[in-house]
């Protein structure tokens, strides 16, 4: 009894629902906006599909077709290029031992954390045209690669640090080289630590907009910057049909994420 | 753990040692070249001459931070006074950074201990519910605030409807708005450090207070903030430092008045009317800023550790 009360908060219940309100309730209202039938935002027209279809087939359908696989392939690409370097950075940084340089590294590792996400946009751009780089697609993916790094090292480390070493020591045992004892036993093993760097680095790509904003370059388009590019002038149906799509898709994610690491447990 | 024995158990902590380096080199390449040399190159920049057309001339300068700083008159004869107009930017972007950091850890703190006293098997569920808007889509939740918020919306629609108010809120575009969205937009960061520094707060310390007659409240302040303090520190710091860069709140829920650094930075890239020079030359005081706090909470964190 003692236990529970001293645990127990009046109030602190319905602040973390007023919490929950404030974070959902855009959401919901946005998703049920989506499927209104009229064209004007402020006036319920009844339900229907009809901005789904607009998304698909009206007249912004090519702009937001080329925009979805831009951003798509991007933080599939990035994400898959983060995952990579993250995973190798954290076998060095907790399977080889203490080294010169290691606290460095680590800094090195959490820069994009650090800086300010506006300064890494100008910075980037700086750079890009004063190398002579065009902006554009390229531009923006290796600017995703470099801030999703420590997205995906922070979960695969973190994963990396609770296998015990023994499971390696008992492969070596068996006469297993270090790539078959990395593949067949330390991989498994760190499965779902980077699935869920994986996760995470595609999230925080199909996220950007601020550096995607400042790297991109005339006439390219990630789904972000078109979306910000048509709310400027006003919240449409559309918009909010298409929001409710990456909605999904996020909550898709977060949902896989989630069972991942219960089950990794 | 020493597992099969400490002898192989402490030869696979080193089991890499050897590809130590081309394991770190596509790291230390992609942050290298494409993170520490850019902000370098930034720092150059906001030295030099700025080029009408947008650009810079390669000539050194300290007119951007003259600019940033200095005030001479509308015809740069007057005697220098300290030129208020960007500090006041600095100022304003300090104060609603400020404003969403208390207000996430108003609600932030009880909604960390709520869940954190939950039992295990419901806990995962309201840390799930929690993170559920951290994966969505940060201009897709600020357009849906936007949406919520504005004057013929859905929010005062439905206040007026249930007579709370006979005139629509004006909430858009005010300050308010951009407190509301920075919150909205980086409540997780708050909730998820105090949450993990309440799970591993140790209850008999309340239960001690508790027999020696301390009231709950009491016990809150002056045992239990103390010790999930560094929880509380790191939660701060994590909504501050992106609220004081953010766009997109203020660009989207904020009307022109409320002007935030993330704005003053955009304005310089924009392609003719811009001044990069200046433009880099405030990203540098923002980082340096933000650098600055962040190693203040190491030196405080590291003596924590000491102690």
């Amino acid at each position: 009894m003692a236990l529970r009360s001293v645990r127990h908060y009046p109030g602190f219940l319905a602040v973390t629902v007023l919490c929950l309100v404030v974070l959902y309730a855009p959401l919901v209202v946005v998703t049920a906006y989506s499927f209104n039938d009229s064209p004007s935002i402020t006036t319920w027209g009844g339900l229907s599909l009809r901005w789904y279809v607009d998304v698909f087939t009206g007249p912004e359908a090519p702009r937001f077709r080329a925009a979805a696989w831009n951003s798509l392939s991007i933080a599939f690409l990035a994400a898959t290029i983060a995952t990579g370097i993250a995973t190798a950075a954290a076998l060095a940084m907790l399977r080889a031992g203490k080294f010169k340089g290691r606290s460095l590294t680590f800094a090195l590792i959490n820069l994009p954390l650090m800086v300010p996400e506006i300064v890494i946009a100008v910075a980037t751009l700086i750079f890009f045209t004063m190398i002579g780089f065009t902006t554009g697609y390229l531009t923006i993916l290796i600017a995703h690669i470099t801030f999703c790094i420590p997205f995906a090292y922070l979960p695969i480390a973190a994963r990396l640090q609770g296998i015990d070493g023994s499971y390696e020591a008992a492969a070596r045992d068996l006469y297993a080289t270090r790539a078959q004892s990395f593949f067949l036993v330390l991989l498994p093993l760190m499965a779902p630590g980077v699935v869920s760097g994986y996760l995470l680095a595609f999230i925080i790509s199909l996220d950007d907009f601020i550096i995607t904003n400042f790297v991109k370059g005339a006439g390219m388009e990630t789904l972000p910057t078109a979306i910000f590019g048509s709310v400027k002038q006003g919240i449409k149906p559309n918009i909010m049909a298409i929001s409710t799509l990456m909605l999904a898709v996020s909550i898709l994610f977060v949902t896989l994420s989630y069972f991942i690491n219960r089950k990794g447990r | 753990m020493a597992g099969v024995g400490s002898d192989s158990g402490a030869s696979a902590e080193t089991t890499y040692r050897s590809a130590r380096v081309p394991l770190l080199l596509p790291t230390w390449l992609m942050i290298g070249v494409f993170l520490v040399l850019p902000v370098a190159l930034m720092a150059v920049y906001s030295f030099l001459t700025k080029e009408m057309r947008g650009g810079v001339i390669w000539d050194f300068s300290l007119a951007a931070y003259d600019q940033f700083f200095v005030h001479r008159g509308l015809f740069g004869d007057e005697p220098p006074t300290l030129e208020w107009t960007y500090i006041s930017v600095f100022g304003r972007s300090i104060i609603q950074a400020a404003i969403a950091t208390v207000l996430c850890l108003l609600i932030g703190f009880p909604t960390a201990w709520f869940i954190a006293t939950r039992p295990p098997e419901t806990r995962g569920v309201w840390l799930f519910l929690v993170t559920v808007p951290y994966w969505v889509n940060l201009l897709i939740r600020t357009v849906s605030l936007r949406f919520l918020i504005r004057e013929n919306g859905p929010l005062n629609d439905a206040l007026m409807g249930a007579g709370v108010i006979s005139e629509p809120l004006a909430l858009i575009n005010t300050d308010f708005a951009v407190q509301l969205g920075l919150f909205y937009s980086y409540l997780p960061f708050m909730v998820l450090p105090i949450y993990a520094a309440v799970e591993r707060y140790n209850f008999t310390w309340s239960e001690a207070a508790a027999d020696l007659y301390a009231t709950r409240w009491v016990t809150l302040r002056e045992i239990v903030l103390p010790i999930v303090r560094p929880g509380i520190v790191a939660g701060c710091l994590l909504v501050f430092i992106p609220s004081l860069g953010a766009f997109l709140a203020p660009n989207l829920l904020g009307g022109a008045k409320n002007f935030m650094i993330g704005s003053l930075i955009e304005e310089q890239f924009k392609k003719s009317l811009g001044n990069w020079p200046f433009g880099a030359a405030v990203s540098m005081i923002l980082m340096s800023l933000v650098l600055i706090l962040l190693m203040i909470y190491a030196r405080s964190a590291a003596r924590q550790e000491a102690r």
